[in-house]
């Protein structure tokens, strides 16, 4: 069922037709248009919007389900599961979050089931939900929400106003721009340097850790946009194969549930660890 | 691959999911678990406590056993005792009880037999008196001789 073999796509325009988003607009006249939308910020990938949206709302509905039937007694198969996924993520921010906040065990799981989902929409055969899109009359379909950057980067950028809201809550703004960002990681008072230098210190300070810390963020979404696109370039590079692709699917779908669990798992494991950086006095 | 509004529609949905999670999913769920767990840690204390006072009534129980097999011991003897003294009470008294009657018998048929000799003794003087007064009726004079009777029938 691969598209390529429909012969009028060349590799090259499968491949780019895999990778574009279905996009709605308005053009300088003031109509909606579809998929004309390059450059113009204020388009929104469709496709990435339903699908995250949709995945969200079944993990609410079905998390909200079982929380509403909850027992303390003996659990069904599905509470159980639901259990194991809580204990797990309560655990991990345990270990790692020592301070009072009621938001980061929420966020914790909010965050690695739905980016699990998310991801795990790669492991739908690269054609299927395209060529159904197709019958129905839409161009494009990109299933795959963390495959665009600017659904990890919303993301990531979320956990990035918490690190800066807690950083600035908890430490002052103080304690926070010049104990953290500036007296770090050269101390000048413990270096014994002279008053005068100081301020040479500390700007050298502050680049760097302001550089650190802009770094967060962007590590986190493009480490998860990264390893999901080049996931599925790879689903869409071995659908080019003919019959090949059979065992070859078979292997890197294998590989990838790995792949999918483990970001998935990294970008809870690490939003949890930024907030409570953003919660630690140094 | 630009970024466009895509970014700002998904950060509202992440804070829409990340509410109702923080709102409806986390604290009951939660909440449930830690019930569930001192429902456990409750239950596994209870059964502890149980089978230790089980250990502490079985304990009881033999003491309890052994004392109420001790008394029974005790009550059994002082039965026993009891029995032999009252048998050997009934013994002394029916063995003084006897005498006593034995030794009235005696005295009655002692009593009798001196009754008897006293009348069989005033009998042979009243024979003796009337034989010898038939004998000697002329010339003895009972009331003169009377002396001589009496001296008689003290010697019968």
């Amino acid at each position: 069922m691969s598209m390529a073999s429909e012969g009028a796509q060349t590799s090259a325009e499968y491949i780019q037709h895999h990778l574009k988003n279905l996009q709605v607009c308005q053009n300088e006249t003031g109509d909606w248009i579809w998929n004309h939308c390059s450059g113009n910020f204020w388009a929104i990938n469709v496709d990435s919007m339903v699908f995250s949206v949709l995945l969200g709302l079944f993990l609410s509905v079905l998390f909200s389900r079982i929380a509403k039937n909850a027992t303390t007694g003996r659990p069904g198969k599905m509470q159980a599961f639901v259990e194991i996924v809580i204990e797990f993520v309560n655990d991990s921010v345990k270990g790692t979050f020592h301070g009072k906040n009621a938001m980061i065990a929420p966020l914790a799981l909010t965050v690695v089931t739905w980016v699990f989902m998310m991801n795990l929409m790669d492991l739908i055969p690269v054609d299927w939900l395209p060529f159904v899109a197709h019958a129905a009359g839409v161009e494009y379909l990109k299933v795959v929400p963390t495959t665009d950057p600017n659904i990890t980067f919303a993301m990531s950028l979320s956990v990035f106003v918490l690190i800066l809201f807690y950083s600035f809550k908890i430490k002052g703004i103080g304690g926070f721009v010049i104990g953290e960002l500036m007296m770090n990681p050269l101390n000048p008072r413990d270096l014994g340097v002279p008053k005068i230098f100081w301020p040479f210190v500390c700007a050298f300070n502050f680049i760097l850790e302001t550089v650190a810390l802009l770094a967060k963020p962007l590590s986190l979404s493009l480490r998860l946009f990264g390893n999901m696109y080049a996931g599925e370039l790879m689903f869409i590079l071995i659908a080019l194969l003919g019959f090949l692709q059979l065992p070859l699917h078979f292997g890197w779908a294998v590989f990838h549930i790995l792949i999918v669990t483990l970001q998935a798992y990294i970008f809870m494991m690490l939003t949890i660890v930024y907030l409570s950086q953003a919660h630690e006095a140094h | 691959m630009d970024l466009n509004a895509t970014l700002i529609g998904q950060t509202i949905a992440m804070i829409v999911f990340v509410w109702f999670c923080m709102k409806f999913v986390w604290p009951p769920l939660l909440g449930m678990i830690e019930e569930r767990q001192n429902e456990i840690s409750e239950g596994l204390a209870a059964a502890e406590k149980g089978s230790r006072s089980l250990e502490l009534a079985a304990v009881e129980k033999t003491k309890l056993l052994d004392e109420a097999r001790g008394q029974a011991r005790e009550i059994i003897d002082q039965a026993n005792n009891r029995a032999g003294t009252i048998v050997d009470e009934a013994r002394t008294t029916a063995d003084g009880e006897g005498e006593r009657i034995l030794a009235a018998a005696h005295a009655e048929v002692e009593q009798e037999v001196n009754r008897a000799r006293e009348e069989l003794r005033g009998q042979v003087a009243a024979i003796a008196v009337a034989g010898a007064e038939k004998i000697i009726s002329r010339e003895i004079n009972a009331s003169t001789h009377q002396d001589l009777l009496d001296q008689l029938a003290q010697e019968i």
